[in-house]
């Protein structure tokens, strides 16, 4: 737009303001270049995944041009989708996911609400402790954790250990705490005239958090949910040290023990599933990435 | 405090009897009320983090068999192992390097992103977020068979311009500059979106005066930009050498922790020693070497968070 005006300005006054505009040129030419070479560097490894994962494994041992499909083949995917182990740890993660997102916000949205509208004793320091201890990373717990679900199961006799269920436990201390903090943060921001005009109608607590509130919040609450859904459906390690038999594994551990045997791997296979693995992530990502940046931004922001 | 304030005018205040013990009350239902609905969470972080950690102390102190105290046995244990220091030098080297490359690449793609029209920085904003959102595990699987041995695509590309082909995640030196390249890949993205949102908060006029002062780019950056961003990048920062500091899926599939133990660090070592080698209090004193510099990184956060807290 600029270098139109510029154009049409008298040839002396040009000299600056044109060699201004063909820096700015140069300039965007060299972010678009640079841009495409960090998108070609983000995304070779998922690209990578759907060309394997259309090769038959003779075409992979055949050692062709790795980045170039000469005969797509889906037996990959039909070989999975098939297998009633795989569909077995998906349905592990997807249900051990849709638990957890569901426990995750029957905690934090109460709590974060008592947090941010409710002062009482100890509230500021609740909300401290909150923040820290979703900065208290899964590898310094799962071995005490480990430990603490094995001896209640000598106790008690409710074995919990390798069994999916158990990990509908575990994951909340990972999720809870960041959605109770940015829920704390979207409660915090919204006017207090409008849960006091609500008290005033004679409305009980309950009935501002859930008239005023949750819908008010909507989008807090929405970019609370996808996070809890991602860690959830992404964790690795409680996993890995929690649950050990086949039937009882999710997606990424299951991937990992159970398509790479011994020396043995099966690239297609692998690759058809980290790509099945990563999709309902990328989905979710792909129609609600507002509200996933959203929630990307506000953790480390009041608000 | 609030019988304070009621004691003065307690002539007003018995005119009114009921009205104020209505008010206590529902001032006792409100503090009861917010205290149940904190309750699941309260519960959840006791007996589910706050529990386990400090039981972590207590299992660093006992034998494998977890039958005798050996109060810091296992720790001498740990610092007459070479192995231990070795953990501790990659632990280090690991997470400050990753961080460092993490920042820079998030801060330079986020200025690139940032210079182009607005109508375009969504899709390009969604296309590099991608490492972010696919589950680690995943991605790692595809970098590992990008690296691999026999069948490396790398190296296939690599060989048309001379380059022999490089033991991705074989040789000491290249495995460990694999495992960070993975984590650069997979963590950039989230420095790339903060610094993203902050540089869009930094108002226009500040670049505008410091183009009237005749300041070149590197003087905006260096005046303007960095300013205005340093509490997000001291935020993210710490945040991200918490959570590299803390990582294990990367690793753990990449490499393992081999070729002999050399990418090894505090997670996967733990997890060897731990799970693997069934030796859990061995494995629970690894893992508590992590303590000291996340709570250092946490306590510079909330400093910070606070800070940011009481500017808005």
């Amino acid at each position: 737009m600029s270098t139109v005006a510029i154009d049409k300005a008298a040839p002396t006054r040009t000299v600056k303001y044109g060699s201004m505009s063909r820096d700015r040129t140069w300039a965007l030419r060299w972010s678009y270049f640079f841009l495409t070479l960090f998108a070609i560097f983000s995304l070779l490894p998922p690209i990578y995944m759907l060309i394997t994962s259309l090769k038959s494994s003779a075409e992979i041992s055949a050692a062709t041009n790795p980045w170039w499909v000469f005969h797509p083949t889906l037996d990959n995917y039909i070989g999975l989708l098939t297998s009633n182990q795989f569909l077995r740890f998906f349905w592990n993660s997807a249900l051990v996911s849709i638990f957890v997102v569901t426990i995750t916000m029957l905690i934090s949205v109460p709590a974060a609400f008592a947090l941010a509208r409710m002062r009482f004793w100890g509230s500021a320091t609740l909300a401290t402790g909150v923040f820290l201890t979703y900065l208290i990373p899964d590898s310094l717990l799962f071995i005490p954790l480990f430990k603490v679900f094995a001896l209640f199961g000598d106790w008690t006799g409710i074995q919990l250990i390798n069994r999916w269920y158990v990990l509908l436990l575990i994951y909340p201390t990972l999720t809870v705490p960041f959605c109770t903090w940015i829920m704390i943060g979207y409660f915090a921001s919204i006017p207090k005239e409008l849960d006091e005009a609500a008290i005033i109608d004679g409305a009980s607590w309950f009935q501002t958090l859930t008239r005023i509130f949750i819908p008010v919040a909507l989008p807090g609450l929405i970019a609370a949910t996808i996070f809890a859904f991602t860690v959830s459906w992404a964790q690795f390690l409680y996993p890995l040290v929690f649950t050990t038999s086949t039937d009882q594994l999710v997606l990424p551990v299951g991937i990992i023990t159970t398509l790479i045997k011994g020396d043995v791997f099966n690239w297609g296979q692998i690759m058809t599933g980290a790509l099945l693995g990563a999709a309902p992530p990328l989905i979710i990502y792909a129609f609600l990435m507002d509200y996933y940046i959203a929630g990307l931004t506000a953790g480390a922001t009041k608000g | 405090m609030a019988d304070v304030a009621l004691q003065p005018d307690r002539v007003g205040a018995t005119q009114t009897p009921r009205k104020r013990s209505s008010l206590q009350k529902a001032l006792k239902r409100k503090s009861t009320a917010a205290f149940l609905m904190t309750l699941p969470l309260i519960i959840l972080i006791t007996l589910l983090v706050l529990y386990p950690a400090f039981y972590s102390l207590h299992l660093a102190t006992l034998n494998k068999s977890m039958q005798r105290f050996v109060g810091l046995g296992n720790f001498e244990f740990l610092f007459k192992r070479d192995t231990f220091w070795l953990v501790v030098k990659q632990s280090c080297i690991f997470a400050i390097t990753a961080v460092v490359f993490k920042a820079l690449i998030g801060f330079i793609v986020a200025h690139f992103v940032h210079n182009i029209p607005a109508k375009g920085q969504r899709k390009w904003r969604g296309m590099l977020l991608v490492p972010w959102v696919i589950p680690p595990a995943m991605s790692t699987l595809a970098w590992l068979w990008l690296f691999d041995p026999s069948y490396s695509a790398f190296n296939y590309t690599l060989s048309f311009f001379g380059i022999g082909p490089i033991p991705w995640t074989g040789d000491a030196t290249w495995a460990r500059f694999s495992v960070i390249l993975v984590n650069v890949w997979y963590g950039a993205p989230f420095f790339m979106i903060m610094y993203l949102a902050s540089l869009k908060s930094v108002p226009d006029q500040l670049y505008e005066a410091a183009a009237i002062d005749g300041a070149n780019w590197w003087q905006r950056i260096w005046y303007v930009t960095l300013p205005m961003m340093r509490n997000i990048i001291a935020i993210t920062t710490l945040f991200s050498l918490i959570v590299t500091f803390a990582n294990f899926d990367i690793v753990r599939i990449l490499t393992a922790g081999g070729p002999l133990d050399h990418t090894h660090i505090f997670a996967t070592w733990a997890f060897r020693i731990g799970i693997e080698g069934s030796d859990i209090p061995l494995g629970a004193s690894v893992s508590l070497f992590m303590v000291p510099i996340l709570a250092v990184a946490a306590i510079f956060i909330l400093r910070d968070v606070n800070k940011r807290g009481n500017e808005s």
